[in-house]
This record gives C-alpha cells, structure tokens and sequence, in this order.
C-alpha cells in the first residue's frame, strides 16, 4: 500500500496570494450557502453545506504546483500536473463519501445530544469513512 | 454581523483544510481534504443557535445529499482530467452541473416534500 508522508516544504510553495484567495473563496462559499439556507430554508440550504466551490481553484493549485516542480527538473510538466489534479479529484470523492457520513451523524445527533458531543463524532465518522475507503481503493 | 463572522470562519476552516491537503502525500489521500465538511463546520454552531436542532437536522438530511452528489461530481472530474487535454480549472468548472444535477435528483428522489 502507499506510504503516507507529510511534507511540510510543500506550504512553502504555495504563496501568499494563493492562501488570501482560498481564505476569501472559503468565505464566500460559506456566506453563500448561509444565504442560500436562509432564503429557502434548510432542505434547499442543506445541500449546499456540501457544494463543492472551493475544489475548482482548489485543482488547479495542485496543477500548477506539479507543472511547477516538474519545469525546474527540466521538463514540460502538463501531464503531471493534469494526473495529480485527478488523483487529488479521486480522493475528493472518497472524501466525499465521509462527507455524507458526517452529516448523517449530524441529522441523528443534533437533535438528541450537545452539539459539542455530535460535532466531534461527526468529524470522526468524515475521517474514518475517508480514510478506510482510501486503504480500499489502495488495496484493490 | 452574522455573515461577517461566517464568511472570517469560512476562510480560516477551508485554508486549514487546503494546508492540510497541501502537505500529505500521495495526492490521493491529501484529496480527502479537498471534501473535508469545511462549510458545515463554519456554519453548523450559528445555525444551531439561531434555528434549533431540529432545523439543524434537516440541514445535515439535505447535506447527505449535496454530499453524494460532491461524490459524483468529484468522480466525474477525475476520469475527465485523467483522459483529456482540459486544464483542471476548466475540467472542474465545466462539470460543476454534474453537481448540479446530481443534487437536484437526490433532492427528487428523498428531499421533496419534506420541510
């Protein structure tokens, strides 16, 4: 199975105008869906609590990081970046299946218990659910 | 005020996501960032205190939903960006009805109706 590693030099590549876009697209996306919540209320709204916004500009930084890395090796790098963005398109959508995980937590818990117990198992069940469809995906 | 606060916690919960995403290998695995509940998180506490738990459920039963649709969606862009020539930002854009249409047919299929 694939090693998982991190690499903390890989934070320094991205540049300082990359983290303001994703924090303003961040931002967006989420006063977005609010409004979309509030205007026709939450079985419309919901659905955006999993619109994915983000994940276009998302692709295309790790696109052009891997064009990037691949260009200072000396080479053209276009195929590269083009797999790693549907690798990372691949993960989103076993990520995605955690997503639904979470919520579902959500939907039974939030009316039964604290948000503060339910948030966190929430978060658990995204991970767990993820992480164990990825080593699946490995294996197979 | 209020969107003020959820568009701040917006951000800062979708950047530490992408940082998380930034610094995992292999790219497969850092994906799983890229579907990580960002908005839900940013937004579950002040819908709790100005809706109600019951209103809080139902967000979370339409959430599942959008959620299976990200999964289509996200599936989608990957055989695309893996079998043609489109840069990633236009593959991922170009696709976004997949989302869309996925959402309003799970929508169709469980949500209508309810309130």
């Amino acid at each position: 199975m694939t090693r998982i590693s991190a690499d903390p030099s890989a934070l320094a590549r991205t540049k300082w105008h990359e983290y303001l876009s994703r924090f303003a697209f961040g931002g967006a996306v989420t006063v977005l869906a609010s409004l979309i919540d509030s205007h026709w209320g939450p079985v419309i709204g919901g659905l955006f609590l999993a619109f994915p916004g983000i994940f276009p500009a998302g692709a295309s930084l790790v696109e052009a990081h891997a064009e990037e890395r691949k260009q200072e090796a000396g080479m053209e790098g276009t195929e590269r970046g083009r797999q790693e963005a549907s690798l990372e398109a691949a993960g989103a959508s076993m990520g995605a299946v955690g997503l639904a995980a979470f919520a579902i937590v959500v939907w039974w818990g939030a009316p039964r218990h604290s948000l503060w117990m339910v948030l966190p198992l929430a978060g658990l069940a995204w991970a767990i659910a993820s992480w164990a469809l990825w080593c699946l995906r490995e294996r197979l | 005020m209020d969107l003020l606060l959820r568009f701040v916690i917006g951000g800062l919960v979708v950047s530490a996501f992408s940082m998380l995403g930034d610094l995992f290998k292999p790219k497969s695995f850092a994906g799983l960032f890229a579907a990580a509940p960002t908005i839900a998180l940013a937004t579950m506490v002040l819908t709790l205190h100005k809706h109600g738990a019951h209103y809080l459920a139902t967000d979370a039963r339409s959430m599942a939903s959008g959620a299976a649709a990200f999964c289509v969606y996200a599936s989608a862009c990957s055989i695309v960006l893996m079998h043609s020539k489109l840069k990633a930002l236009a593959a991922t854009a170009l696709l976004m009805p997949v989302w869309a249409l996925s959402a309003a047919a799970f929508w169709a299929l469980w949500l209508r109706g309810l309130r």
